[in-house]
């Protein structure tokens, strides 16, 4: 609908400096509580993303998981491992080399990107949005719990977790 | 089978005195008696054995030719068939006329002077071993003779060289003696090796060595004398090669010019010996091989028609130029022993000589005769020296003053350890140089030679039978006309001279020379007659000399066994010869003809040549010359030393010579000093510097050496090339891997940002190469990728890991 | 609307930005931190590939629209979260043991 074109464009635009922008801070910043604040913002910005991709849901659960969760478990590590903070030189050895890497990863990536974009098939546009509206939701939660679809990977990836927590309550447990 | 049968005796001749010979030696030499009884037992049951043979083979007037030869033989070495002339070698033993008479002189001869040793070896110490030498010498002598073919000739020929080594040298401590033994022994093995060659040679030709079959077959002997020798490269025929081969064999055996300078050096044998290897026996063997051989050795030729061949001049030449030549020398010696040294070479040269003109029969009559009337004369002067000997003793016991003859002999036997024996004492002087140091510290013996004439004179009166012996043996030697036997043998070999000179100048030659040394040796015979046993004694020892010795128990027979045997070989000496008188003689040889007795001696040997040699018509030219030359120099010699006392110090001869030649001569013509400087010198120095330190030392061990040297060196160039090039390489290897490991494993540095920055770039890279080749058209991929590989390759130069640190860590 | 692409270009963004974050941080926490970014930045992806490339109605066998890209996307929320958990347990007791929590630090697993 090209009449909300611009609104897109432009919330796409904003969202994505800020996804971006954050994550460079995130990146460059000395101050390792700094980047993990940044990074709550990246995440955000990442949420809204999936707000625009019509995936609410996921939105929710990307503000709730990691920046509710995963951002605090991250804090209290820092906090834990607090001697070092801000003493230290933030890149190792071998950033420059990394950082070339990365140009070069992204550079092939988006080569590719656009190659793909060249192409006899461009990628198609859809149109799905009265169907989903309002269940979304709810056939996520169908094709999580369908035993003819995700049933299994649910179960595994919850004993995962489990697994994943048991085992980190291990590692980071005082030695007796 | 039967054991008289003469086929068979023959075979057992030869073997008492070898079985005496062994038993004396194994055990019985330590009893004195039991050896002698074994030793004269065995050369008795040969001389009964020979006998027995030699009076059958009387009954056969035709031996040898119609009645055919005694004999039988056994196959050692077979060819095939075994047939005449197939190669194949037998042993065996023959009688035919010619050993038939050598069957009848040898054992009487080696008899009678074993009998004689008895009493002149009494006194030795090595007594028992004396006589099994002696034994073994008569046993290879009978071999010799009853041997039917050459190769057992020659077996005899060299124990019987063997023998007369150690005979030569029986009194080895005595340096002069063993070096004649020595000499001897060298001398002959030259010749013998030549005469080995021949033998050889003629059994590759003739393919047998059988006397009979060679010599009794016609074809056989002219197949000999017409084949060129050795495929025609010389001139000579077969049988002139062979025979030249033959003749140096005797030339060695029988001391002619060149090879008969040991034979006076071997007179430093006890006597006994010299009289048995140069009277009786071994210089006869000599001659006996070349009138064996004598039909191979003028084969082609044809002696009674004047035609000569090869060796038969050879034999001439040499013969007669001996003849002289020792004659010659036999004027200048001095010692006894010497004179009848040198007169037998130049007898045996005269036989030589005769053979070389074809006088067949001649040549084996003067040998018989030679070898009575020569052991009679050497037994002789053994008898001469003994007495000597005592009366030097005696002598110097008396110029001391001692109580009794006996007594002083005592003390003199007592200090020579022969408690035994107290009241002889008779070694010869021989013997007392033999022994070492004399002990006698009295008077010194050491300038004082038994055995020089000049010492001697006046004998005849102390030792009658010796000197008529003795008289008897000269004049046989010399030539005494019609009475003694050398007469009518050196009168027959200068009518066969005269006979071969109407036909060929070589006889006439031969004749004129031969008769000149007739001369020489009926003037030395004078010479040694009259300065030994005429005159006055010119020395103390002479005029106490005495043959006879105290008689003891224990010297009851010696003078005996010393005398019997001179009586009868002086019998034999003056008999031996009436058998050879030409039926042609005047008076005597019609005389004999009358009673039966026509020149049997010359028929029956001559049936041993398949071709009977002519009977000479009798020429009164020969006898002349016979007569002639006796009588000449028995005056010659009267006159200068029977009727002038000789006195010691001046020889007649000496100044009738002048002193030039006198010392040319005596010296022997310096032939020995020849000899000494030309041929020993030069073969001492090859075997002391040239082939010890010339080859084996600079040339073999240098060269080894080398070899040595050249392996080490090849060792240790394989020893650098294997520890650099295979070591460096096999050690390198690993090295270099090590490196490459070492230096590869630093990527794994333990940082985990590290590690993901490695497979990012991997991924990144492939992902690239991905969509070049997706995208890009061939060529562009290909040269993208080659600058790819030389990026990666200047990378990992440049930027690759390097040499890890000491401590950890090590990035880039 | 905004097309796929774009999303897909601020997902690789992403991705490569904590990719460099990865590979150039020294504390072990911001590389943490640098690979929830690249997991948000592949959630992106499966969302964006989801919501471009799933169907609306199948229209031969009429079942409803497939959720499974975001069904990925939860899982991956999932395993983030675990992986979170453990790592930062993990670096919590390297920090008891070492007392850094510098990532270079832990290299003793090596030649």
């Amino acid at each position: 609908m090209q009449t909300v074109d611009w609104v897109q464009w432009l919330a796409f635009g904003i969202l994505t400096l800020l996804t971006i922008g954050s994550a460079l801070a995130v990146v460059i910043d000395r101050n390792i509580f700094h980047s993990a604040l940044w990074l709550l913002v990246s995440l955000f910005g990442v949420a809204g993303l999936f707000v625009m991709l019509s995936a609410p849901f996921l939105a929710a659960v990307q503000v709730l998981v990691y920046m509710g969760a995963i951002v605090i478990l991250i804090i209290f590590a820092i906090m834990l491992t607090r001697r070092l903070m801000g003493l230290t030189e933030a890149l190792n050895t071998q950033w420059w080399v990394g950082g070339i890497t990365a140009i070069v990863t992204f550079l092939v990536i988006a080569f590719v990107l656009f190659q793909a974009g060249q192409g006899a098939n461009p990628i198609l546009v859809r149109e799905p949005i009265a169907a989903l509206n309002g269940r979304g939701v709810e056939e996520l939660g169908k094709a999580l719990v369908d035993p003819a679809q995700y049933a299994l990977p649910f179960e595994l990836a919850s004993v995962l977790l489990t697994a994943a927590l048991i085992g980190s309550i291990v590692i980071a447990r005082e030695d007796q | 089978m039967n054991w008289f049968d003469v086929n068979n005796l023959l075979w057992l001749i030869p073997i008492p005195p070898l079985l005496a010979f062994a038993a004396i030696i194994l055990g019985a030499g330590r009893n004195k008696t039991l050896s002698h009884v074994l030793a004269i037992g065995g050369i008795i049951i040969s001389l009964l054995f020979a006998w027995l043979v030699v009076a059958r083979g009387l009954a056969f007037p035709h031996l040898g030719h119609a009645d055919g030869v005694f004999g039988s033989s056994i196959t050692w070495l077979s060819n095939g068939t075994n047939g005449v002339g197939s190669g194949a070698l037998r042993m065996g033993v023959f009688l035919d006329p010619l050993n038939h008479v050598m069957l009848f002189m040898v054992p009487l001869a080696c008899f009678l002077i074993f009998i004689y040793s008895l009493g002149y070896m009494a006194h030795d110490p090595r007594n028992t071993r004396f006589f099994a030498y002696l034994s073994l010498f008569a046993s290879a002598m009978l071999t010799l003779v009853v041997a039917d073919n050459l190769l057992l000739l020659f077996v005899g020929w060299e124990v019987m060289g063997l023998c007369s080594y150690l005979l030569i040298g029986f009194w080895f401590e005595k340096e002069s003696a063993y070096k004649a033994a020595i000499k001897a022994f060298m001398t002959t093995r030259v010749a013998d090796v030549i005469f080995m060659i021949g033998i050889a040679y003629l059994w590759a030709t003739t393919g047998t060595l059988n006397f009979r079959e060679i010599m009794f077959n016609a074809t056989t002997m002219q197949s000999l004398g017409s084949t060129p020798a050795l495929g025609g490269i010389f001139g000579p025929t077969a049988a002139g090669v062979i025979g030249i081969c033959i003749v140096v064999g005797t030339i060695g055996k029988s001391a002619q010019f060149p090879l008969h300078i040991w034979l006076p050096d071997a007179m430093e044998g006890p006597t006994p010996v010299s009289a048995m290897i140069h009277a009786a026996t071994m210089v006869s063997a000599g001659i006996y091989l070349i009138i064996r051989m004598y039909p191979v050795l003028s084969a082609g030729g044809n002696p009674a028609e004047g035609i000569f061949t090869g060796p038969m001049v050879l034999m001439a030449v040499v013969g007669a130029f001996t003849a002289l030549f020792a004659a010659s020398i036999a004027f200048t010696m001095n010692d006894i022993k010497k004179v009848l040294a040198y007169s037998t070479i130049s007898q045996l040269g005269f036989m030589m000589a005769a053979l070389g003109i074809g006088a067949y029969t001649a040549a084996f009559f003067h040998l018989i005769t030679h070898a009575f009337f020569k052991a009679l004369l050497f037994l002789g002067s053994g008898s001469v020296i003994h007495a000597m000997e005592h009366g030097e003793h005696l002598a110097h016991d008396a110029a001391h003053g001692h109580d009794t003859g006996h007594e002083a002999v005592a003390l003199a036997s007592a200090e020579h350890g022969e408690a035994s024996h107290p009241a002889e004492h008779g070694h010869a002087q021989e013997a007392h140089d033999a022994h070492g140091a004399h002990q006698d510290t009295v008077v010194a013996h050491s300038d004082f030679d038994p055995q020089d004439m000049r010492n001697m004179g006046g004998l005849f009166r102390k030792m009658p039978v010796t000197t008529w012996t003795f008289v008897i043996g000269g004049a046989s030697l010399a030539g005494l006309p019609l009475i003694t036997a050398g007469f009518w043998s050196k009168d027959e070999i200068f009518a066969e001279a005269w006979a071969a000179g109407t036909k060929n100048p070589l006889g006439l030659v031969v004749l004129i020379i031969l008769a000149l040394a007739a001369f020489c040796t009926a003037l030395y015979t004078m010479r040694q007659l009259c300065m030994v046993f005429a005159g006055e004694p010119r020395s103390e020892a002479a005029r106490y000399a005495q043959h006879y010795e105290p008689r003891t128990r224990a010297n009851r027979n010696v003078s005996a066994q010393m005398t019997a045997p001179l009586i009868v070989l002086a019998f034999f000496a003056i008999v031996a010869g009436f058998g050879g008188i030409n039926s042609g003689f005047w008076g005597l040889g019609a005389a004999l003809k009358g009673i039966g007795i026509d020149a049997p001696f010359g028929h029956w040997v001559g049936q041993s040549l398949l071709a009977e040699p002519e009977h000479i018509a009798f020429n009164i030219g020969p006898v002349i010359i016979s007569f002639g030359v006796f009588i000449l120099g028995f005056l010659l010699g009267l006159e200068l030393y029977f009727r002038r006392p000789v006195i010691a110090e001046s020889d007649p001869i000496a100044e009738f010579m002048g002193p030039t030649w006198y010392r040319l001569i005596s010296n022997k013509y310096y032939i020995e000093e020849a000899y000494k400087r030309y041929l020993v010198r030069p073969l001492t120095w090859v075997s002391e510097v040239l082939t010890p330190q010339l080859i084996d030392r600079g040339i073999i061990d240098r060269f080894l050496n080398f070899l040595a040297y050249a392996a080490t060196q090849i060792g240790n160039f394989i020893r650098a090339f294997n520890t650099t090039i295979i070591d460096g390489v096999s050690d390198g290897i690993p090295e270099a891997i090590g490196d490459i490991a070492r230096s590869a494993r630093q990527i794994q540095n333990g940082r985990i940002q590290r590690y993901l920055l490695y497979s990012l770039i991997a991924a990144v890279f492939i992902g690239a190469n991905v969509i070049l080749v997706a995208l890009a058209s061939g060529d562009l991929v290909r040269a993208v990728w080659v600058i790819e590989a030389l990026a990666v390759i200047l990378l990992l130069i440049f930027f690759g890991p390097g040499r890890p640190a000491p401590t950890s860590g090590g990035a880039d | 609307m905004v097309p796929l692409t774009a999303f897909l270009i601020v997902a690789a963004l992403l991705f490569c930005i904590g990719l460099y974050g990865a590979l150039a941080r020294r504390n072990a926490v911001s590389i943490l931190m640098s690979v929830e970014l690249m997991l948000n930045a592949v959630n992106l992806n499966l969302v964006a590939f989801w919501r471009f490339n799933t169907p609306a109605q199948d229209v031969g066998s009429g079942l409803p629209i497939g959720m499974s890209g975001q069904v990925f996307a939860v899982f991956v929320f999932v395993v983030a979260a675990a992986e979170a958990a453990v790592g930062l347990a993990l670096i919590i007791a390297m920090y008891r043991s070492r007392q850094t929590v510098i990532a270079e630090s832990a290299d003793t697993l090596k030649f």
